[in-house]
Formats: structure tokens, C-alpha cells, sequence
């Protein structure tokens, strides 16, 4: 789960770590009011759950209240357009209203899971404020790591390690190792995925700032932090996955006609590779997951039909668990139920598949059957 | 001979009175596991399917010699169902449970270090050695024993796979899937070693997904030790980057971790790659063919 920049630079505050004064604004005049309070200056920041927002026009320093004001209604409701967005891009609905910071240098600390070693990695740079994969890439030797074991969590003399690799100047460097220490207590304490604080600042007067802040959460942690979850924009989700997620369904949106439903994450990738592989473009993944019932069945039909792009769907199902009359029942059901005009390839195999291939062509419904993933892939290719 | 499991495998259920504990039970004692009890805390003393339930694994393990479990306890509790089953020095455990949190498997992986326990999972299928002892979730009836190992990433795939197998007559020795989370406890190369040794197994099926580096890791170790042809194939070649593909470790992120880094990295390690996943067994079938293999493998 993603959240917003200011919503991560309060969870951040709350370990110690230090960012600028600021404040969010929903509308013009939150964001005139908030500005006052930071002394009529202000750095206006569109809020969208995607990176790139500076070079996109979406960071606009004020040097007046009017400017602050004029920003603010440029901004919102502007649709911003990153290297993240897509083409698309996203609506701004959000603001944040941020003191002036007086920047010495910028950095970069960030802090991601190591899958190769099972732990979690601490990653500092002197280039900061540029995207730090292109660094990976080109100059990997100007990243500097620190292993962190779980045990004992981010040692004092790793992040000092880190602060001297900086070169930072003497008097930053506890402040450095402290605002290190808090990152690192943020991540485990809210189990985040991700947390990247691009750029970290050196100021003019020697502090060590969270300019920007982004944290990512680990999904399957979210049960035991009702705090982040209620940080949740749904804005920033496609209503169809929002709506997949209260059925347990793992769904997520691609730009082809083609709707897939499949059982097992594994399978359903595979299942979109096959038909780009045939000439198609799925319009979707879907795992219907190992223990899906009618109903659950039912529901995913019915997500993938209210994509107006979907021109046809295929269903691919293994039945190991899943029993494939189950299944067969769900996508009669389903079908009549949203009265089906699209075109429908199924390939069932597994257990009960006897049973549910006979479901299927006592339905009455014009259900195309294929006998492999391939087959069902030029068949449904073929029809739309 | 197989990896991993065989019909000497003497196996707890940690969940067992669970639905998907006490299911999955049935299934393994129908096809001639040797179950020989369960845990669950607070049901110690009762039986289920004639089977022992216990309080501790650690008793478990006294009372009844198990030297294997299988968890299937909820995603909250399963980190530390595995460090008991690791504590209690079980030869082999194999965690099912999907949706454990990362940071807590970070701290499993830690707590296992020094210690002689292999953690197979978790959000895996299981392990299967045809004939002997099924492990874990999968459809017992689409395997056929043989000689060719399967490992993958991905449940459903590698039933794809074991299927595609079975209907052109060849057998498998054991299938083991490692599971899609990022940090799991046994990794291809760990499998590939296991198959390497072993006897039986005169080729491999890998199966992988996008994320992480696993596989090229897998590949270049292939290239420098596997004596035994290997066919391979990767999920995810259309899936967007930055979007987590069901599977948590699925999951192209900072360019890393793409279907086609991984497919080149095969491809250039001498791993025969299938197009699609439809042609994971002809692909196979055909590099036996050509390596003289196929009458050793074909189940008559």
C-alpha cells in the first residue's frame, strides 16, 4: 500500500525523523491559511501517489501569499502527468504547503528488502534528488549499504558508517545517524516495504531534513496497522481493485480487451504472457485465489465486465483445490446473471473437470472450450 | 530415490483441526503419506482422523518420531509456527501459508541460521515425491513417479507443468514449489544441488516469475554445475512494473527483476526456455529426445 508524502512525513516525525514544517490543503484556502502560518512563504507540492512530480510542474516554489494562492489553483484538479502516472496521468486533489528550506546538498538514504540475503538493506548516496536507479545503473560504486541484522536492528556505527560515507560535514553527522536510526525504527515499526527519502537535505544551517519521504507498506503486515490503513487514498486506486479486494479477489487493470480470470498468481501471469505471446492484450490479472466459491466466482466475472474496454474473456482454471464444477457453476451463474454478450473461451483441467466441462455445455451459454492455456489464448485471441 | 520427502517421511500437521489443516490431512493420509499426528495449541489429547493432536510441536515430535511438518496455521501466527517446528529439529518443514508478513520472515530466516532445519515455503504448494508422499496442497492424481524434478515459484504452474508431463508418459521424481514470497527458505539453487544428486532425476522443469534475482542465480549456477539438461520458463513478461502480481515477491521494482533479464540470463546459461507455459512438457520431452533421455524417462 502506497500513502501520500505529507501522510509519510507525519509517520516519520512520530520516530524522530526530521522533515519540514508543513501542512496539507484539500482547497485554495487551506492552502493560503497554511502558507500564513509558515510566514507567507511556502513550497506548494501536488500530492499524488507517483514520483516525478518535480520535473512534471507539480512542485511550485511561492515567494508571496498571491503566489501561494495562484499555485495552489493551478494545482488542484490538475491532472499531472509522470514518469509513474502513464500517459493518463492523475488527478491532484491534495496539497502539501511546506516551509522554504535553505538546501546545502542533497542525498539519498533509502531503505529496501535484500530478497538474495532475507534482510533489509540500508542504501545511502551523495546523489540525491535524482532517480537512484539510474545511479545503480551507471555508478553503482557511489551507493554505499549497511546490511541491517534483525536481531540487533541499524546499529549506531552502521549509520555512522553511512554519515562518513556522505562526507557529510562533522557537525551533521549525529544528526545524520540520528535520522537514520529513526527511518529504520519507522520501517520495522510499521513493517514498510519501501522507504526512500529522496532528497535527504543538508541545509544551510546544518540541519539533516526529510525533503521528500516515500513509504510503501507490506500488504500482508496491514492486519496489525490500522493506523496505515486508514491512511488509504482510494482516489489514487482503480475502483475495480478497490472493489476486488473485499472479495479477497487479487486483481489489477492493464490496458488490453481481453478479461482474464485465472486461479493462482503463477497461472494468471502466465495466462496474459500466452496471449500477448498470440497477438492479444489481456485487460486484466485476476486470481481467483485457491478456494474460490460461487460467489467469489460470480464477483470476479463481474469486475472484468465493468472494464468497458474488455471485448472478451477467458477463463483458465487448474482445479487442484479448486474444483472445476465449482468453477463452472460461478461462470454460468455469473453469466447470466450480468447477461453475457462477450465473447467467453474456457479451458477447465483438474479435478472434477468431467463434471464441469458438462456444467458449461448444458448451460445453454455460447461458451467457447479449449483443451490447453495455448488453444483457449488463439481462440479468444481470435474472437475479439 | 527422490529429494526431500519419500514413503519413509513421517509428518505432522501444525493446524490440523483447522479447515484447510484438517482438509489437506485427509488428502495427504488418502494418498499414503505417513501422517503420524498434528498441533494445534489447546487441542492436545484429542485425535483427529486417528491421528494424535498435540499442544507443542515439541511434543509432537517426542511422542510420535515425526521428523516433518507441514503449517497450515493463519498468516499472523505461521512466522512462529516455523521457528517451533525449527526449535523442535525437524529435518524438513514446509509452511503453505500464503500472506506472512515480510519483516517477520526476515526474523525466521535470522532465527534459523546454525540450525539444521530446511524451511521449504512458505506460500508454496508443497512438496511432492509421486507414489511416496504428498506434502502440501497440490492434486495428488496429475503426478506419475519418474525421473524428472520439477521446482518452481508459482502453485498452479506447476501442476500445469506436472500435468503436461504425466500426459506424455513422463514421470516425475519429486516436484517441490518454493513459494512466491521474497523471502522464502529454500531457493532454486538449493533445489537445483538436491536434483543434481540425486540418482533419480535425469532432467529439471524450473519454473520462475518476475521479481527479484533468484533465477539468475539459478541460471549461472546451472552453468557451472548442473550435469543434467534443464528446461526453464518465467511468468510475468506482461506484467507492469511496480505492481505486486499476486504473489508478494512478484513484483518488478527499480527495473530489476523482469521476465526478459531473466529469460536472457537462462537462455545464455544453456537452459532451454519454453515459450509459453503450454509448452513447458514438449519443450522437455523434445531435449530428452535429442539428449538420448526419453527412454530412461518414459513411464511404460
Amino acid at each position: 500500500m502506497n500513502i501520500h508524502e505529507y501522510q509519510a512525513k507525519a509517520v516519520l516525525a512520530e520516530f524522530g525523523v526530521k522533515v519540514p514544517q508543513g501542512k496539507v490543503a484539500f482547497t485554495v484556502e487551506e492552502a493560503v491559511a497554511a502558507a500564513k502560518e509558515l510566514g507567507g512563504k511556502a513550497v506548494v507540492k501536488a500530492q499524488i501517489h507517483a514520483g516525478g512530480r518535480g520535473k512534471a510542474g507539480g512542485v511550485k516554489v511561492s515567494k508571496s501569499l498571491e503566489e501561494v494562492e495562484a499555485n495552489a489553483r493551478e494545482l488542484l484538479g490538475k491532472t499531472l502527468v509522470t514518469h509513474q502516472t502513464g500517459p493518463e496521468g492523475k488527478v491532484v486533489k491534495r496539497l502539501l504547503i511546506e516551509q522554504l528550506t535553505d538546501i546545502r546538498k542533497e542525498y539519498y538514504i533509502g531503505l529496501v528488502l535484500d530478497r538474495a540475503q532475507g534482510r533489509i538493506v540500508m542504501m545511502a548516496s551523495q546523489e540525491g534528488g535524482v532517480e537512484i536507479e539510474e545511479v545503480a545503473a551507471q555508478h553503482p560504486e557511489k551507493i554505499f549499504r549497511e546490511t541491517i541484522d534483525p536481531a540487533t536492528g541499524l546499529n549506531p556505527f552502521q549509520a555512522n558508517n553511512l554519515a562518513y560515507k556522505l562526507e557529510l560535514p562533522p557537525t551533521a553527522v549525529r544528526k545524520a545517524v540520528q535520522f537514520m536510526m529513526g527511518l529504520y525504527n519507522a520501517f520495522v515499526a510499521k513493517d514498510c516495504s519501501v522507504a526512500e527519502i529522496n532528497p535527504l537535505v543538508l541545509t544551510g544551517e546544518g540541519d539533516i531534513l526529510a525533503l521528500d519521504a516515500k513509504l510503501n507498506f507490506d500488504d500482508n503486515a496491514l492486519y496489525r496497522h490500522p493506523d496505515i490503513v486508514a491512511l488509504r487514498d482510494e482516489d489514487e486506486e482503480d475502483p475495480k481493485e478497490i472493489e476486488a479486494s473485499k472479495y479477497g479477489l487479487s486483481y489489477i487493470a492493464l490496458d488490453g480487451n481481453i478479461g482474464c480470470m485465472v486461479n493462482g498468481a503463477g497461472l494468471a501471469m502466465a495466462t496474459m504472457d500466452t496471449i500477448k505471446y498470440y497477438g492479444g492484450a489481456p485487460a486484466n490479472f485476476l486470481d481467483v485465489g485457491g478456494g474460490a466459491s460461487e460467489e467469489k466466482v460470480t464477483a470476479a466475472f463481474k469486475i472484468i465486465l465493468s472494464d468497458p474496454k474488455v471485448q472478451g474473456i477467458l477463463v483458465n482454471i487448474f482445479g487442484g483445490i479448486m474444483k472445476c464444477d465449482v468453477i463452472a457453476n460461478g461462470v454460468v451463474a455469473a453469466a447470466k446473471q450480468v447477461g453475457l454478450d462477450k465473447p467467453l473461451v474456457v479451458r477447465l483441467e483438474g479435478t472434477n473437470v468431467e463434471q464441469g466441462k458438462a456444467i458449461l455445455n448444458e448451460s445453454g451459454l455460447s461458451i467457447v472450450a479449449a483443451d490447453s492455456l495455448a488453444d483457449a489464448a488463439q481462440k479468444i485471441v481470435a474472437l475479439v | 530415490m527422490s529429494i526431500l520427502v519419500n514413503k519413509d517421511t513421517r509428518v505432522i500437521t501444525q493446524g490440523i483441526t483447522g479447515s484447510a489443516g484438517l482438509f489437506h490431512t485427509q488428502q495427504a493420509l488418502a494418498y499414503g503419506t505417513n501422517v503420524v499426528g498434528g498441533t494445534t495449541p489447546g487441542k492436545g489429547g484429542t485425535t483427529v482422523e486417528g491421528l494424535p493432536v498435540f499442544n507443542t510441536v515439541e511434543e509432537a515430535v517426542r511422542e510420535t518420531g515425526a521428523n516433518a511438518s507441514v503449517i497450515y496455521v493463519p498468516p499472523a501466527f505461521a512466522a512462529d509456527a516455523i521457528m517451533e517446528a525449527v526449535a523442535a529439529e525437524l529435518d524438513l518443514v514446509i509452511c503453505i501459508t500464503e500472506g506472512i508478513p515480510v519483516l517477520d520472515m526476515v526474523k525466521v530466516k535470522r532465527f534459523m541460521e546454525g540450525k539444521h532445519t530446511r524451511l521449504i515455503g512458505p506460500n508454496c504448494p508443497g512438496v511432492i515425491t509421486p507414489g511416496e508422499c504428498k506434502i502440501g496442497i497440490m492434486p495428488g492424481y496429475i503426478h506419475t513417479p519418474g525421473k524428472v524434478g520439477v521446482v518452481s515459484r508459482s502453485g498452479t504452474l506447476t501442476y500445469e507443468a506436472v500435468y503436461q508431463l504425466t500426459v506424455r508418459g513422463i514421470g516425475q521424481s519429486t516436484a517441490v514449489g518454493i513459494g512466491g514470497d521474497p523471502v522464502n527458505g529454500t531457493n532454486f539453487v538449493d533445489v537445483l544441488k538436491m536434483f543434481n544428486d540425486d540418482p533419480n532425476t535425469e532432467a529439471v522443469i524450473m519454473i520462475g516469475e518476475i521479481g527479484g534475482t533468484a533465477e539468475e542465480e539459478a541460471a549461472e549456477w546451472i552453468r557451472q554445475n548442473m550435469t543434467k539438461p534443464v528446461v526453464g520458463f518465467i511468468a510475468g513478461a506482461t506484467a507492469p512494473p511496480g505492481r505486486r502480481m499476486g504473489h508478494a515477491g512478484a513484483i518488478v521494482s527499480g527495473g530489476s527483476g523482469t521476465a526478459e533479464s531473466k529469460i536472457e540470463k537462462m537462455k545464455e546459461c544453456g537452459i532451454r526456455v519454453a515459450p509459453t507455459p503450454s509448452e513447458m512438457g514438449s519443450t522437455l520431452y523434445t531435449l530428452l529426445e535429442e539428449r538420448g533421455l526419453l527412454e530412461v524417462c518414459k513411464t511404460h
